[in-house]
């Protein structure tokens, strides 16, 4: 029977595994790793030296090797592991700040000059032309339900008219039940479902917020926006209203030479409903490529509360009657500052940022 | 839907111009959303022939090539290469106008001259083919000298390219935008010929027909048509399908599109041949039965899908042998293509049930133009209307074509068309002016509603093409929304608002405004980071937590909502530190959300269909975070950032409490921020964890970022973040003594406690500030020294030498009860 040059593995093994245990600094361990599982180890020697054996005898010796390479690697893997935590302690320790001792008159801040984004200006100034005419701002969640998102504003389930949103779905409950909000649209169903339980009718309020559409983003559009919402339900409210909500709007947002139009459109959340336009901002209404040459842009839908709405929520559709409108507020930032593509508004960039005050 | 011009005027009188078209369509509800003029500027385009290409000297990217237009040799230069002597090219002469107004002239290059231009076929605007020259004698047989648009059978049209809402199935046809338009301007709508059956013997003798699901095939109707030979379609076809941007194919397939483009009813032709018993029935498909599409695919059938509510009905045709054919209304299957020997052709014109289209095709990923049309509500009064279209359409191209008497016609379940009453004063209560009964019931009937008056309500019935039309009150809706587009939006009046309640913000939205104000102020670049992150990000700063996950996201870096605002902002610092522009604080006021099973304040909320159920959704929270990151930016720095923000929002007193970790912070280098009075933890201040900053900045391993993360709500909270008295204090008339004390103190007494013990021990006391903190071995250990600046003042006097030097007694005796002692 010929030696095999596995003959002193267990004590070869043994010794390694002890060398591992011996180091006690990451820098002893980098410098040592050739030496135990690298190219200038005896596991690499061995592994070399199974070349003169047989076949057969050389697969079994090869796995014998294999393991116990597993367990030498394994050890230092875990040494390493030890070793770099222990690296952490100390350097978080030498590192210790107590902060309750800082000495704050003796702290040297330099004068840096901040900036707003443009997403939070633009929802203030919208706010606040709102808040003049006599609104209120509400909020709602991100994570809706699939009732508030869609059902509640008559779109049933599986209804083609879902197509008008890509929705991100949230893994919770049934499939498809939960939902990031494809639009601002949900916050007026717990404005009304509140107003019903709290007998609290008429509701005058805005709602801005963040929204999601499953969308590449692009120049034009971002798979996360901002939309605000308008809603009124209060008695004797008519298209007229509506209407004359959106133009005095126009005017104190984007000047009085701006003008508002209503034309046809379908939502089924509101009948009749209305995509609202405004003279474009770019051209002051001549014509340009921002408008295609017609002088308008689509800014929002809008239109009178659906029946079908107001009897989800629980309203008297013959007392009560009531219109929402919605739009972007990227889209109004973006007019005023004519942003060529609107990924510039999430990448954070400084020397972006840097440009608003 | 792209719709000519042309094609409209068939069905009524056009006499406006392109433009007002235009604003007439987009009044009405049905946007433009383009217009494209086929075969502008290519009036002066001839056809030519390649008799000779010469190279010239000292060129080669263009040639010399002379042609013939009928006028002789002509020489042109070129630079296309794609082409032989003996091809047949367009010309565009000197003189000429192309599309886009581009004026060719003679010109000289390299010596040789010019005399017009060979085109492309993108140069003519006919296709995006820039290849090189559109080579015509792969598509006509040219003539040499006619005009292109001869040569082409293209006529000057423009095609509008419309978007049909959802409301409105009746419009995704020519005759439903015609019928609007007649309505809006006044005029008749006329119909197209339609053809009847012409021989005696009854489609019974020949076919079979049934429905086994009335719910969900409401008419299914089968004719049969005879001696078809299958060729290409007559010119004027071809160009309309082209023009609506379809590929004619055959004159079976072409006429079965027309007709849908045109009234808007798909219709199915078989090769009677290949159907089984020539009998086509429908009905659900059963639970195991697959088929495979046109589209190559094979597809199992009534599978119950993902979406809420979709059981996984499929309704299918089947042959005789209950052989399944296709999915009904969506795409046909192969086994039954009309070929070049069809001769037997049976059609199917049919209504199905619109929401089980919807589900199908949805769960099938598979859309078509038929199912677009099916799923908002063909008109099932339509189908027979539209066989005897197709039929007229073929005729022109199969004169002998036989259409067998008595098609064969059975009902299923149809919707049924409501009666809408619209009381008096309805239209005005909605639309805020009176609409005269008159000019409503003439909008309605040319729409094709059928309107009565009794007792001053008008009782109105949509036609059967308006299956979007409701019931109740809902329908009231529905029907003045069609008196008012077609009355026109533009004439209706404006009220400007006015209600007695006033607006406002919430205290919460008040107070978010000045945190972001103060911040910015304080050098913040307010940021925006996103909402959705990758699994190793959350990871990083909550490791192993349960998270809320995107079931469908665009990508796993945004697949995990986030549960923290820090990794987004550390993230776009080290992507300012990359561009050389990074020595900035970043800052952001955000929603984080945790998952409904790590929070005790889940969001319940309404869900389930109908919202019966009551579902626990994650918790939203809004929290500020800022990271510093300027060059000499630390914990330090934070800290006095906060004491400038605390002291903006009036906080009473708000104490650094060291701490072991907080989440994204550094261990040894982080504090919460402690309401002295309530008790209540508003954040943390401090520095980012080393390790988040190797991974998320790696560009900036060794820096360290100040930052402070806060709970907004809280901070909001004034029984949370205890606020100063809003009464203030008139500082004393009198001159107050300053005094500073030092007192070697145990590590486990605060600094900011020790201030505040001095601060109460006396009614004397106007202000304590910590100036110094030393270190050192000549300390006992387990100690430092603390040192402060005490200003004493009364509002009655000059305080005396023994009024401060009892002050300085009481307060040192105050600090030696907490183990310190006089330095």
């Amino acid at each position: 029977m010929s030696t095999s040059p596995l003959d002193n593995l267990a004590a070869q093994k043994a010794e390694l595994l002890e060398k591992v245990t011996s180091l006690s600094t990451l820098d002893e361990l980098k410098e040592a790793e050739p030496f135990i599982t690298g190219k200038r180890s005896i596991l690499s020697a061995l592994q070399k030296s199974l070349g003169q054996l047989e076949a057969v005898a050389r697969a079994d010796a090869g796995a014998l090797l294999q393991e116990a390479r597993r367990e030498v690697e394994a050890a230092l893997e875990a040494r390493r592991s030890i070793l770099s935590s222990q690296a952490r302690a100390v350097a978080l320790e030498s590192d210790r700040l107590d902060l309750g001792d800082v000495v704050v008159s003796a702290v040297t801040v330099p004068v840096s000059v901040g900036h707003p984004g443009l997403v939070g200006s633009t929802q203030r100034e919208l706010e606040d032309v709102f808040v003049g005419m006599g609104f209120v701002v509400a909020e709602g969640p991100e994570v809706e339900t699939d009732w508030y998102n869609f059902e509640a504003l008559n779109i049933p389930p599986a209804h083609p008219s879902r197509g008008m949103w890509d929705t991100f779905y949230v893994e919770l409950g049934e499939p498809e039940t939960v939902v990031l909000r494809t639009h601002t649209s949900p916050t007026q169903i717990h404005l009304m479902e509140n107003a019903v339980a709290n007998n609290s009718l008429p509701i005058h309020a805005v709602a801005p917020g963040t929204c999601y559409r499953r969308d590449t983003p692009d120049a034009r559009h971002l798979a996360t926006f901002h939309q605000i919402e308008g809603l009124i339900v209060d008695r004797n409210i008519t298209f007229a209203d509506l209407a004359g909500v959106i133009e005095t709007f126009t005017h104190a947002y984007f000047g009085p030479d701006i003008e508002s139009r209503l034309r046809p459109a379908f939502f089924p959340f509101t009948e009749p409903s209305a995509e609202f336009e405004i003279t474009c901002t770019i051209c002051r209404g001549e014509g340009c490529r921002t408008c295609s040459n017609t002088g308008w842009i689509e800014l929002g839908g809008c239109g009178m509360l659906d029946p079908a709405v107001l009897s989800a929520v629980g309203i008297d559709g013959d007392e009560w009657s009531g219109f929402a409108f919605g739009f972007g507020i990227e889209r109004c930032g973006q007019m005023r500052h004519q942003i060529a593509d609107m990924r510039a508004l999430i990448e954070n960039d400084t020397r972006f940022l840097g440009q608003f005050s | 839907m792209k719709i000519s011009l042309s094609w409209l005027r068939e069905f009524v009188d056009i006499t406006e111009s392109v433009e007002e078209l235009r604003l007439i369509m987009d009044d009405l509800g049905l946007v433009v959303e383009g217009i494209e003029r086929v075969g502008e500027g290519l009036e002066d385009v001839i056809v030519a022939r390649v008799d000779k290409i010469a190279l010239i000297e000292g060129a080669d990217r263009i040639r010399l090539i002379t042609v013939d237009a009928g006028n002789g040799p002509l020489d042109i230069v070129c630079g296309a290469m794609n082409f032989e002597v003996g091809h047949h090219v367009p010309l565009a002469p000197v003189g000429a106008v192309l599309p886009g107004g581009f004026e060719i002239a003679q010109r000289k290059m390299k010596g040789v001259i010019s005399n017009g231009m060979l085109c492309s076929a993108r140069e003519l605007k006919i296709s995006e083919d820039h290849q090189g020259l559109m080579i015509l004698d792969e598509m006509i047989t040219p003539v040499v000298g006619t005009k292109l648009m001869d040569a082409l059978s293209m006529t000057a049209d423009v095609v509008f390219d419309i978007t049909v809402e959802g409301n409105r199935p009746d419009a995704w046809s020519v005759e439903g935008v015609a019928r609007d338009l007649a309505t809006r301007l006044k005029r008749t709508l006329r119909s197209p010929k339609i053809a009847k059956p012409n021989v005696k013997a009854t489609t019974d003798s020949f076919a079979s027909a049934g429905i086994d699901d009335p719910d969900l095939c409401g008419r299914l109707t089968v004719s049969a048509l005879r001696n078809v030979k299958v060729g290409p379609s007559p010119d004027w076809v071809a160009a309309r399908l082209t023009s609506a941007g379809m590929r004619p194919i055959s004159n079976v397939v072409d006429a079965s599109n027309l007709v849908m483009l045109e009234l808007g009813q798909p219709t199915h032709p078989y090769d009677a041949a290949h159907v089984a018993g020539k009998t086509l029935r429908a009905r659900r498909a059963r639970s195991g039965e697959t088929l495979e599409t046109l589209d190559g695919v094979d597809r199992e059938l009534a599978k119950a899908g993902r979406g809420l509510g979709d059981t996984g009905e499929d309704c299918v045709i089947i042959d005789g042998d209950d052989h399944v054919l296709g999915l009904a209304g969506i795409m046909g299957g192969a086994s039954s293509e009309i070929s070049e020997s069809t001769t037997d052709v049976l059609v199917e014109a049919a209504f199905f049930d619109p929401m089980t289209i919807a589900r199908s095709s949805k769960r099938h990923g598979l859309r078509s133009e038929a199912s677009n049309r099916f799923e908002r509500g063909v008109d099932p009064n339509l189908a027979l209307r539209a066989v005897g279209r197709f039929v007229a359409v073929l005729s022109e191209s199969v004169p002998d074509l036989e259409w067998m008497a008595a098609p064969l016609d059975i009902s299923g379940k149809t919707p049924e068309l409501p009666v809408v009453e619209l009381r008096e004063n309805d239209i005005e209560r909605t639309l805020g002016v009176a609409i005269p009964v008159k000019e409503s019931t003439t909008i309605l009937e040319g729409l094709g509603f059928s309107v009565s008056e009794k007792k001053g309500s008008l009782f109105v019935t949509p036609p059967s093409s308006r299956l979007d039309i409701r019931s109740g009150a809902n329908g009231r809706a529905d029907v003045i929304e069609e008196i008012a587009r077609v009355y026109s939006y533009r004439r209706l009046p404006r009220r400007s608002p006015s209600w007695p309640t006033p607006g406002g913000l919430s205290q919460l939205q008040q107070f978010r405004r000045k945190v972001r104000d103060v911040c910015i102020d304080l050098g913040m670049n307010e940021s925006w980071t996103p909402t959705l992150g990758s699994n190793e990000d959350f990871d990083l700063v909550h490791p192993g937590a349960a998270r809320v996950r995107i079931t469908n996201p665009l990508a796993s870096e945004e697949s995990v909502m986030r549960a923290t605002t820090i990794t987004g902002l550390v993230k776009a610092w080290g992507k300012n530190i990359d561009r050389g522009t990074g020595d900035v604080v970043m800052g952001e006021i955000g929603v984080v959300f945790t998952h409904p099973d790590s929070t005790k304040n889940p969001h319940n909320t309404k869900g389930g269909v109908a919202g019966s159920v009551t579902l626990a959704l994650p918790e939203e929270t809004e929290r500020l975070t800022v990271v510093l990151g300027r060059t000499k930016d630390d914990a330090t720095t934070a800290v006095a950032f906060w004491n400038a923000l605390a002291t903006r929002l009036s906080l009473a007193d708000v104490v650094v409490r060291t701490l072991d970790a907080a989440p994204g912070f550094h261990p040894t280098r982080c504090g919460a921020l402690v309401d002295r009075a309530s008790g209540a933890v508003l954040g943390y201040v401090g520095e980012v964890d080393t390790e988040l900053v190797h991974v998320l900045a790696p560009t900036a391993t060794n820096r360290r970022l100040g930052l402070i993360d806060i709970d907004l709500t809280a901070l909001s909270d004034h029984s949370k973040a205890t606020r100063t008295s809003q009464f203030v204090n008139v500082p004393s008339r009198y001159p107050s003594a300053v005094i500073d004390l030092a007192f070697v103190t145990p590590l486990t007494v605060h600094a900011q406690d020790m201030a505040h013990a001095l601060r109460s021990a006396s009614p004397l006391v106007e202000r304590v500030e910590l100036f110094d903190v030393y270190r050192g071995n000549n300390l006992p250990e387990g100690t430092r020294s603390l040192a402060y600046s005490v200003r004493f003042s009364s509002n009655e006097a000059t305080l005396s030498d023994s009024e401060v030097s009892n002050a300085r007694d009481v307060l040192i005796a105050t600090a030696t009860s907490l183990g310190a002692t006089l330095r």
